[in-house]
C-alpha cells in the first residue's frame, strides 16, 4: 500500500537529488566529466559570493521577523475574547492563502517606479518617494518585506495553536507567585512553546532559504544581481543561460544548510515523539 | 485585596485594548496588497496613469474583468491550472491515504524510518530538484519521443512530489489518533483490511482528508517554479506563469488587467479558504501538533 | 455447543512470558470471570480466545473446534471493549448492524435483531443517535447491543466497566447480569475488580503472573481459598494476615501471634495442622468481618482480645477499625455503636471457625 509513495519519492525526489550531484560535475555541453571544476569556477565569481551572502542574510532576517511578528500577533489574537478570534484569524491568514506569485505582483505594483502607491502616499505628507526596486538596499528590503508578509501568518497560526495548548493553570500559579506579564512570558509561555518555536523556525528557514517565487517576480534578482538567491540565480544560470551543470552546482550549495536544519528538526521531532 | 483584584481585571482589559489596536494595524498591513489589487482592477487604464490618488476609485469599471474573462488566452490558463490541480489532488489522495494507512497501522519492517523519511523529503525544496528533473525530462523526450517538455500535463507528474509527502504526514497523524480498539471491533465484526480503511478510517478521519485535499489543491494552484521551467508556449501555461509572462508585454504594463488577472488567479484558493477555513488551518497545524 | 476450552495455553511476547500455561474448561451458558491484578495475563488470555493475539503454545477450542488459526470473524464470538470502541461516524443502529451488513444478512433480519437487542438493553430511543451524544453507560449498552445482535457462541468482555464512575458501575453490573439471564450465552469476562467477579460470575478464575491460582464459585473462593494470593485478593477489605507460630498446647494446638496473644485452634482442624508445628513462616489469616465487637454472645471457638485502635473509618453501616498486632496492621469490621476512637482501646472477638493457616514459603493455605 505504501508502494506508490515510495516510488514517487524514489523516482522524483531521491533520484534527481543524486543526479544533480552528478550533473554538477559535467561541462556545459554535458559531454565531459569535469569533476569539481564547476564548483571551483563558482568560487571565483564575485556574483556567487554575493548570492551566498544575500541568501543567508535574507533567510535569517526574514525568518527572525516572521517569528517575531507571528509570535506577537498570536498573542494579540489570543488576548481577544474567543468568539471574535475566528474572524481576526481569518483576516490575518490571507497573505498565506493567496498564491505568492499573485501577491508579489501586487507588491510589484505597489513598488512600481512611476506609479507606486506608497510613494504617492509618502509625497502627500512631504517625504520624497523611494526607488523601491531600483536601488540595491531598498530592493533587498522590499524582498524581505514581501517574504515576511507572506510567511508571518503561518507563524501566527502555529504559535496561536501552541499558545492555546499551554494550560491556564500554569499562569494562575504564576500569578499567585507574583509574576508580572514579562516574567510569565519568559518563565511559562516560552519554555512551553519551545518545541513549536524551534520546529517552525527551522522549517521556515529551509523554505525561505530556497525561495524562488518572490525574488523572481519582484526583482528577477536585480538590480545588478543584488537580490539574487540560490534558487533564482540557479534558474538564470542553468535554464536561461543554458548551462545546466553550472545551475545544478549552484543549487547544490543549498544542500549543506538544508541538511543542517533538517537534522535539528528531525532531532526535535523524535525527541517530542519520545516524550509523548 | 480589592486593589489587587481590580488591577488583575484592569490588566486584562488593557491587554485586550492594546491587542485590538495592534490587531487593526496588522490587519491593515496584511490586507493592503489584496485590497489594492481589487481597487486597481476596478479602474480604467486612463485613471491608473493619471496622477490621482491610487487608493480611491473615481470611475469604477468592470472592463478589466470582462476582457479577461472573455480572453481565450486567459481562460486557457485557468483551464490548465484547474485541470492540473484537480488531477494532482486526485493522485495525491490516491497515493497518500493508502500509504498513511500502511504506515500508521501495519508495523512492517522499516515503517518508522519510512515515515520519518517521508517527512524529510518534504524538506528537499523544488529549487534543488528542478534542474536535474529538467535535464532528465529533456533526455527522456529525446530518447522516447514523448513530449515531456512544454506540456502542461507534465506538471501533473511533477507536482505530487510536493504534495504527497506532507499530505501523507497529515493523514498519518489523523489515522494514528484513531484508537486501535476500533480496528479490533471491526475485525471481529468481520471487516477485511480494505473495508476497515474505506468504511472506518476514511469516514472518521474525514477532517484530515479534507485538510490534506485543500493543502494539495492550494500548493498545486500556486506553483510557479516548475511551470516556469517546464512550460513555455502560451497555450501550455498555468495561471501564475501565464499572467506574469503574457500580461507584461514588453515594457508596457497594463496594470489594470494584471491586477485583475492576479486577483482572479488568487480567487480559487481564497474562496476555498473562506468556506473551509477551519479545515485549512487544521491542515497547517496538523503537521506540528500531531507530531 | 458453545463451550470454551483452553489447553495449556501459552503466550510469549518476544521472550517475555505473559501467559504460562492455562487449562480451563468453560461449559455452555456459563458466566466465567477472569480476575487478577494488572499484568496477570487475563486480558491476553481473552484476546487469544478472540483471535486478536497470536497463540504461542497450546490450544483454544470453541465448541469442539480448535480455533488457533481462525480469524476473529470466523470464530462466532462478540466482544465488548473497555473503551466501547463504537464507530463514531455511525448511528447506534448502524453500529449495531455493521457486522451483519458486512455479512450481507437480509435487511429484515437485521432490523429484527437490532430491535430485539435494543429492547433487551432498553436503548430503543437511542437508535438514531451518534455515540458522542450518549453518556458512558448508554455507550456501554450500545457496545453490548452490538455483541448481542451477532448472536454469537461466546461473549467476551474486556474490563467493560473500568471507565465508568463508581455509581454507574454498580448499575451496569446489574444490567449485565440481567442481560445474561435473558440471553443465556457463554460469557468470558475480564476484570481487575474482585467485587465484579464475585457478583457476576458463576465461576471465578483468579490469575496471577500468567497462571491460574484457583478456579471456583465465588463462595468457594471466599470460604476456601487455596493460596495466600487468592485469600488476600478476594474480599474487601482484604483478609488480615499476621505472622504466627504453631505450638502444642493442653488439649490441642495453639496459634501464637506476636508474643502474649495466643488462640486455641478449633478442634476440627487440629489433625490437619499438626504436621506443621514448629514450621517457620506461618501466617494466620482472618477476614475483618470475622473480628467483631464484644457484644456478640460468646460462642465456641471465639476468642477475645483487646487492641489499641490506630484509625477508624466510619462507613455508616459499619466501622472499620485499624489496629496493630505486633508488626502487622489489621482491620476489623465492627458495629458502629461500639464507640471506638483513634488512640483508644477496643475489645474484639475473633471467630476462629473461619481462620486460615498459611505456609508463607509455598503460599498454600493449609
Amino acid at each position: 500500500m505504501a508502494l506508490p509513495l515510495i516510488l514517487i519519492i524514489a523516482l522524483l525526489v531521491l533520484y534527481p537529488a543524486v543526479y544533480s550531484i552528478h550533473m554538477a560535475m559535467l561541462n556545459k555541453s554535458m559531454e565531459h566529466f569535469v569533476g569539481l571544476d564547476n564548483f571551483a569556477f563558482l568560487f571565483t565569481r564575485e556574483t556567487f559570493w554575493m548570492v551566498v551572502k544575500q541568501s543567508v542574510v535574507f533567510a535569517l532576517t526574514a525568518v527572525a521577523f516572521k517569528a517575531l511578528i507571528g509570535f506577537c500577533v498570536a498573542h494579540f489574537v489570543h488576548n481577544v475574547p474567543v468568539k471574535g478570534q475566528r474572524k481576526w484569524r481569518g483576516m490575518l491568514l490571507v497573505p498565506w492563502v493567496i498564491p505568492p506569485a499573485m501577491s508579489t505582483l501586487a507588491w510589484l505594483w505597489l513598488f512600481d517606479p512611476s506609479y507606486s502607491a506608497f510613494n504617492w502616499s509618502l509625497e502627500q505628507i512631504g517625504i520624497p518617494g523611494v526607488n523601491w526596486l531600483g536601488s540595491p538596499n531598498w530592493a533587498r528590503f522590499a524582498v524581505i518585506l514581501v517574504n515576511v508578509w507572506v510567511g508571518a501568518p503561518f507563524f501566527m497560526i502555529m504559535y496561536l495553536a501552541a499558545l492555546k495548548s499551554v494550560p491556564e493553570q500554569l499562569y494562575e500559579a504564576a500569578d499567585i507567585d507574583g509574576a508580572n506579564w514579562w516574567q510569565k512570558l519568559w518563565y511559562v509561555t516560552l519554555p512551553m512553546m519551545r518545541n513549536i518555536i524551534a520546529i517552525t523556525a527551522l522549517f521556515s528557514l529551509i523554505v525561505t532559504f530556497a525561495n524562488f517565487d518572490i525574488v523572481r517576480v519582484l526583482t528577477s534578482g536585480g538590480p545588478v544581481d543584488q537580490t539574487h538567491m540560490f534558487a533564482t540565480w540557479a534558474f538564470k544560470v542553468g535554464i536561461e543561460g543554458s548551462d545546466l551543470p553550472l545551475g545544478a552546482a549552484v543549487s547544490l550549495f543549498m544542500f549543506p544548510i538544508l541538511a543542517f536544519a533538517a537534522t535539528f528538526i528531525l532531532r526535535d521531532i523524535t525527541r517530542r515523539g519520545n516524550e509523548a | 485585596m480589592a486593589v489587587a483584584r481590580s488591577s488583575m481585571k484592569g490588566d486584562r482589559r488593557r491587554a485586550m485594548i492594546w491587542s485590538y489596536v495592534f490587531l487593526c494595524i496588522f490587519v491593515v498591513f496584511f490586507l493592503t496588497p489584496p485590497i489594492y489589487m481589487l481597487i486597481t482592477s476596478l479602474k480604467t487604464n486612463a485613471e491608473i496613469s493619471a496622477a490621482v490618488s491610487p487608493w480611491w476609485i473615481f470611475s469604477p469599471t468592470l472592463d478589466n474583468y470582462v476582457e479577461l474573462l472573455t480572453s481565450p488566452t486567459y481562460l486557457t490558463f485557468f483551464r490548465n491550472s484547474a485541470l492540473v490541480s484537480i488531477l494532482v489532488v486526485s493522485i495525491t489522495m490516491a497515493v497518500s491515504i493508502p500509504a498513511a494507512f500502511a504506515l500508521s497501522r501495519m508495523k512492517f519492517w522499516g515503517s518508522a524510518t519510512l515515515a520519518t523519511g517521508v517527512f524529510l523529503t518534504y524538506l528537499i525544496p523544488e529549487t534543488l530538484l528542478f534542474i536535474p528533473l529538467f535535464q532528465t525530462f529533456v533526455w527522456v523526450t529525446e530518447f522516447t519521443g514523448i513530449e515531456l517538455i512544454n506540456r502542461w500535463w507534465v506538471l501533473v507528474v511533477l507536482y505530487p512530489t510536493l504534495t504527497v509527502p506532507f499530505a501523507t504526514w497529515i493523514m498519518i497523524g489523523y489515522f494514528s489518533s484513531i484508537p486501535k480498539e476500533l480496528d479490533e471491533a471491526a475485525l471481529i465484526d468481520g471487516a477485511s483490511y480494505l473495508q476497515i480503511l474505506t468504511k472506518i478510517f476514511i469516514p472518521v478521519a474525514l477532517p484530515g482528508i479534507i485538510a490534506a485535499t485543500i493543502f494539495a489543491f492550494t500548493v498545486s494552484w500556486a506553483q510557479f517554479l516548475y511551470p516556469l521551467a517546464f512550460t513555455t508556449s502560451t497555450d501550455q501555461l498555468v495561471l501564475p506563469v501565464g499572467i506574469i509572462t503574457t500580461l507584461i508585454k514588453g515594457d508596457v504594463f497594463t496594470w489594470g488587467q494584471i491586477m485583475t488577472g492576479a486577483l482572479l488567479g488568487a480567487a480559487p484558493p481564497l474562496v476555498i479558504y473562506a468556506f473551509l477555513m477551519d479545515y485549512y488551518i487544521a491542515g497547517l497545524t496538523a503537521g506540528a501538533t500531531k507530531g | 455447543m458453545a463451550k470454551v476450552t483452553l489447553k495449556k495455553l501459552v503466550k510469549n511476547y518476544d521472550d517475555t512470558p505473559a501467559v504460562r500455561g492455562i487449562d480451563l474448561e468453560i461449559t455452555d451458558k456459563e458466566f466465567v470471570v477472569l480476575v487478577g491484578p494488572s499484568g496477570c495475563g487475563k486480558s491476553t488470555t481473552l484476546r487469544m480466545i478472540a483471535g486478536l493475539e497470536d497463540i504461542t503454545g497450546g490450544e483454544v477450542l470453541i465448541g469442539d473446534e480448535v480455533v488457533n488459526d481462525m480469524p476473529p470473524k470466523d470464530r462466532n464470538i462478540a466482544m465488548v471493549f473497555q473503551n466501547y470502541a463504537l464507530y463514531p461516524h455511525m448511528s447506534v443502529h448502524e453500529n449495531m448492524s455493521f457486522g451483519l451488513r458486512l455479512k450481507k444478512v437480509a435487511k429484515d433480519e437485521i432490523a429484527r435483531r437490532v430491535e430485539n437487542a435494543a429492547r433487551i438493553l432498553d436503548i430503543t430511543e437511542l437508535l438514531d443517535r451518534k455515540p458522542k451524544q450518549l453518556s458512558g453507560g448508554q455507550r456501554q449498552r450500545v457496545a453490548m447491543g452490538r455483541a448481542i445482535v451477532r448472536d454469537p457462541k461466546v461473549f467476551l468482555f474486556d474490563e467493560p466497566l473500568s471507565n465508568l464512575d463508581a455509581k454507574l458501575r454498580v448499575q451496569m453490573r446489574i444490567e449485565i447480569k440481567k442481560v445474561h439471564l435473558k440471553v443465556r450465552t457463554t460469557t468470558v469476562y475480564v476484570t481487575h475488580d474482585q467485587v465484579e467477579a464475585m457478583t457476576l460470575a458463576d465461576r471465578v478464575v483468579v490469575m496471577n503472573a500468567g497462571r491460574i491460582e484457583q478456579v471456583g464459585t465465588p463462595a468457594e473462593l471466599y470460604h476456601a481459598p487455596v493460596t495466600k494470593f487468592v485469600a488476600g485478593f478476594i474480599g474487601s477489605p482484604a483478609m488480615n494476615f499476621a505472622p504466627c507460630t504453631l505450638e502444642e498446647a493442653a488439649g490441642g494446638l495453639r496459634v501464637r501471634l506476636s508474643g502474649e496473644l495466643a488462640f486455641q485452634v478449633p478442634e476440627d482442624r487440629v489433625a490437619r495442622y499438626r504436621p506443621y508445628i514448629g514450621r517457620p513462616r506461618l501466617i494466620f489469616g482472618l477476614r475483618p468481618e470475622h473480628l467483631a465487637d464484644q457484644h456478640q454472645t460468646a460462642a465456641a471457638n471465639h476468642c477475645a482480645l483487646e487492641v489499641a485502635v490506630e484509625v477508624t473509618e466510619p462507613m455508616g453501616m459499619e466501622t472499620l477499625l485499624y489496629f496493630l498486632l505486633g508488626s502487622a496492621e489489621l482491620c476489623a469490621r465492627v458495629n458502629p455503636i461500639m464507640n471506638a476512637a483513634a488512640g483508644g482501646r477496643a475489645k474484639l472477638v475473633a471467630d476462629l471457625n473461619h481462620m486460615h493457616l498459611i505456609d508463607d514459603e509455598s503460599g498454600r493455605v493449609l
